[in-house]
């Protein structure tokens, strides 16, 4: 770490990146929510399966990650020049540059852009900045309707709900849930409408297109901005997207500075790697690149917001910066067994499961997002499946440290927590004093003598023993029974040779069960 | 080969057993084990939980111990994964470049249970016998830090007796991650209902893994059900032979024969090494 200081968190009081209660205590109301369990549980199913079918497919799939990891570090080591380069050619080619430091100022930049239309409603493209910042809520204070058209962001938006997911943002909803939505919620909705698949879609549609034809604003995120043309890209697969990006008079795009790619030919090993990452698909129906402004081609003038939010300040870990490698495919959300069993409103950020974890502590500062670096049995799952290889656990590992440093330098009295890891410390690393807190244990033989196990201790242990039962402490540890052992004579053959060994029932009787 | 058994402080204080099975088998398959008495803890639980300096004195005194030999042996891919992959990173984190060094060395040549037998002793099958259906666990460790594929399904099959029997969803994680199972111990619950669920599923008598801490969690769990399913390391499965029978294997409910003398049991183990063709039931 350097003293070097660059960047500020992301300002609190704005967006969405802080929740309201810990990790714990959220996901407490979460396991309990039995709908949401199933839908989860069927949705991460089905997502998973699919996407492990089309990676499969791929003989170089994990040369493609490899190249993925190594085109985002070496981005983010020159990212100041990237961008500059991308500012340049985006205002060659007639589009408008803002920097914006943080969620307030985008807010302010993208309001303001607005309100020069004379417009008072914008139609937007699902996008994971604008909702980190909090910008439709901004827009609505200053008079500003703002429509999602993406499917499920519509549902969200109508059940006056948060996303969930960052690629199906309902993922926590079913059919009939959202048939109850659009009946209590869409204007014009036929009122027979039923909880087909189908016949919602053809609902959203009907609902959407007027607003397409009618809007004269868009706003959309990015999934990459290349440098080298000044071009941007939105990938999607519903259309609502090209729609936005084509239909409207005036289009403005905010973009965090992490998304920028040098050159078009990065995006060879990006569009194979997300794709087949996020939805499980070869290739995502619509891919869309605009470069600046065309006329007589679509909008006829594009606003690029450039957002920081606590990026600059994120890239000052050396480890932890490999969290803005992330392209949003949220395959580490659809392996993470604890995503599967809590969802995303448990973390109360924007960005939930595993990157979540890792990008909402770094974005706001480790203090205000303190619970969700442990928020993971650490079981690497999400390492194996990040398309850039983004190492999660480790980062966990590592934000859990600063963590620890920050309440270490900021509270004289130890936590019990501190004062329990140091004593252990301490013990183990004698042996004389390991021995002797092991014998120590042995005085739990007290407890449990009639089941031979233990089912209730108290806390902080009780969290163990209110669902999980303990063994009683062995008459002897293993350190305690090597003293008397007598090794067995080493020889350089097996006391047992396997090939002298006949077959007998007990094989055939194995092969013929397995 | 002399071997030197890292133990883990778990199975030292709570499962001798495993660290017993695993002399035994490395013992009748001809090896020497060195037990180095001043050994601890790998270290993991307090780097895991943010606690790096006071780690550092556990990998320092892990280095001190294990530098003078060749080879090293645990019965765990969760510590062989802290060996491996955490020592070098806390000694460095915390300044001490040397130490860093030292430790990435050891770190070469400390290995998991199935990975020294399949890897550097070449056996794929110990002459174990062991007549229980089984199913197995992987374990996170062992199967995404370690890489240890199916090394340990390779021994298990050619396990004389047993019918090893697939554990659905076997990849997906038990909930255990250490303090985890504490700080966010409902959602670690979850995740071990859905685990118990599988293993159920599968009918087998004991579910087995190579982590003596998943199995505390599993086994917890199944014992708090009063399932009647056992959890049996995957060490205890290997040193099982058809000999007779002298202890039972691990499990979470301590169960002795009515009007047996603990301490008796453990002086008969002593004097015979363990042999674990018992009923798990």
């Amino acid at each position: 770490m350097t003293a070097t200081f660059l960047g500020v968190p992301a300002p609190r009081g704005v967006g969405h990146l802080r929740g309201d209660e810990s990790f714990p205590a959220a996901a407490h109301g979460a396991l309990a929510n039995t709908q949401l369990r199933r839908n989860l549980g069927h949705a991460t199913a089905v997502i998973r399966a699919k996407r492990a079918a089309v990676v499969a497919e791929c003989a170089d799939w994990e040369e493609l990650r490899l190249a993925g990891e190594a085109l985002k570090r070496a981005t983010m080591a020159r990212l100041d020049e990237h961008l500059e380069r991308l500012e340049r050619e985006v205002t060659a080619r007639g589009g408008t540059v803002h920097w914006a430091r943080d969620a307030n100022d985008a807010n302010a930049i993208v309001t303001r852009l607005v309100q020069a239309t004379g417009e008072n409603e914008v139609v937007k493209v699902k996008s994971m900045a604008t909702q980190e910042i909090g910008l439709n809520e901004a827009l609505e204070a200053a008079g500003i309707t703002a429509y999602e058209t993406d499917l499920a962001e519509l549902i969200v938006q109508l059940g006056h709900d948060k996303p969930s997911h960052i690629l199906v943002p309902a993922i926590h909803r079913n059919r009939a849930e959202i048939r109850e939505i659009f009946l209590r919620e869409m204007p014009g909705v036929d009122p027979e409408l039923t909880a087909e698949p189908r016949r919602l879609a053809m609902a959203a549609r009907a609902y959407l297109r007027r607003t397409f034809l009618r809007a004269k604003v868009g706003i959309s995120g990015a999934n990459f901005g290349v440098a080298d043309t000044g071009t941007l890209l939105v990938v999607e697969s519903e259309g609502n997207g090209r729609m936005c990006l084509t239909l409207p008079e005036t289009l403005i795009t905010v973009m965090g500075i992490e998304k920028v790619v040098p050159t078009w030919q990065d995006l060879e090993v990006f569009l194979q790697l997300l794709p087949r990452s996020s939805t499980g698909e070869r290739m995502n129906p619509y891919t869309s690149a605009w470069t600046g402004v065309t006329p007589g081609d679509g909008p006829q003038a594009f606003h690029l917001v450039l957002l920081d939010n606590g990026r600059t300040a994120t890239l000052g870990d050396e480890l932890g910066r490999d969290a803005l490698h992330c392209i949003k495919c949220s395959a580490c959300m659809n392996v993470c067994p604890v995503y599967e069993r809590t969802g995303g409103h448990a973390y109360g950020s924007v960005y939930p499961g595993p990157i979540g974890a890792v990008l909402s502590p770094q974005l706001t500062g480790v203090e205000d997002n303190a619970s969700l670096p442990y928020a993971s049995s650490l079981c690497g799952a999400c390492f194996d499946a990040c398309p850039v290889r983004i190492d999660i656990p480790s980062i966990l590992v590592r934000l859990r440290a600063r963590h620890v440093e920050e309440v270490r330098a900021t509270h004289r009295i130890p936590s019990p927590e501190a004062v329990a890891m140091a004593a252990a410390s301490w013990t183990m690393s004698s042996p004389r004093r390991f021995a002797a807190a092991e014998k120590a244990t042995r005085l739990g033989r007290v407890l449990g003598r009639k089941s031979g196990r233990i089912g209730a201790l108290p806390p902080p242990l009780s969290a163990w023993t209110g669902s999980r039962d303990l063994p009683r402490p062995p008459t002897e540890t293993f350190r305690e029974w090597w003293v008397g052992h007598v090794p067995a004579k080493p020889s350089h053959t097996a006391a047992r040779s396997p090939e002298a060994s006949e077959p007998d029932v007990a094989d055939s009787e194995r092969d013929g069960k397995r | 080969v002399r071997i030197a058994l890292f133990i883990t402080c778990l199975a030292d204080a709570l499962y001798p057993d495993v660290g017993r099975a695993t002399v035994t088998l490395l013992e009748r398959l001809g090896h020497e084990v060195a037990f180095p008495t001043g050994q601890t803890c790998c270290g993991q639980m307090h780097v895991n939980t943010g606690y790096q300096p006071e780690a550092l004195p556990l990998v320092r005194h892990f280095v001190e111990t294990f530098e003078p030999y060749e080879a090293i042996v645990a019965p765990s891919g969760s510590c062989v994964g802290s060996v491996r992959h955490q020592h070098g990173m806390v000694a460095r984190g915390q300044g001490d470049e040397k130490l860093a060094q030292r430790a990435e060395a050891i770190a070469e040549r400390t290995y998991e249970l199935s990975e020294l037998l399949v890897d550097v002793l070449g056996v794929d099958d110990v002459g174990a016998y062991y007549p229980h259906r089984v199913t197995y666990h992987p374990t996170c460790h062992s199967l995404r830090l370690l890489r240890v594929g199916d090394k340990p399904l390779r021994l298990l099959r050619h396990v004389r007796g047993m019918t090893l029997i697939e554990l659905p969803d076997a990849d997906q994680c038990c909930g255990f991650g250490g303090t985890f199972a504490l700080k966010n111990a409902e959602t670690s619950t979850a995740m071990l209902a859905d685990k118990m669920r599988n293993v159920l599923d599968t009918g087998a008598e004991a579910v087995s893994a190579g982590d003596s801490s998943c199995l505390m969690h599993i086994g917890g769990g199944l014992s708090r059900l009063r399932s009647g399913t056992q959890t049996i390391h995957l060490a205890e499965i290997l040193a099982s032979t058809d000999a007779p029978a002298r202890t039972a294997p691990a499990r979470a409910t301590e169960s002795r024969p009515a009007a047996s003398n603990p301490d008796e049991q453990a002086t008969a183990s002593r004097r015979t090494p363990a042999t674990t063709g018992g009923t798990p039931a």
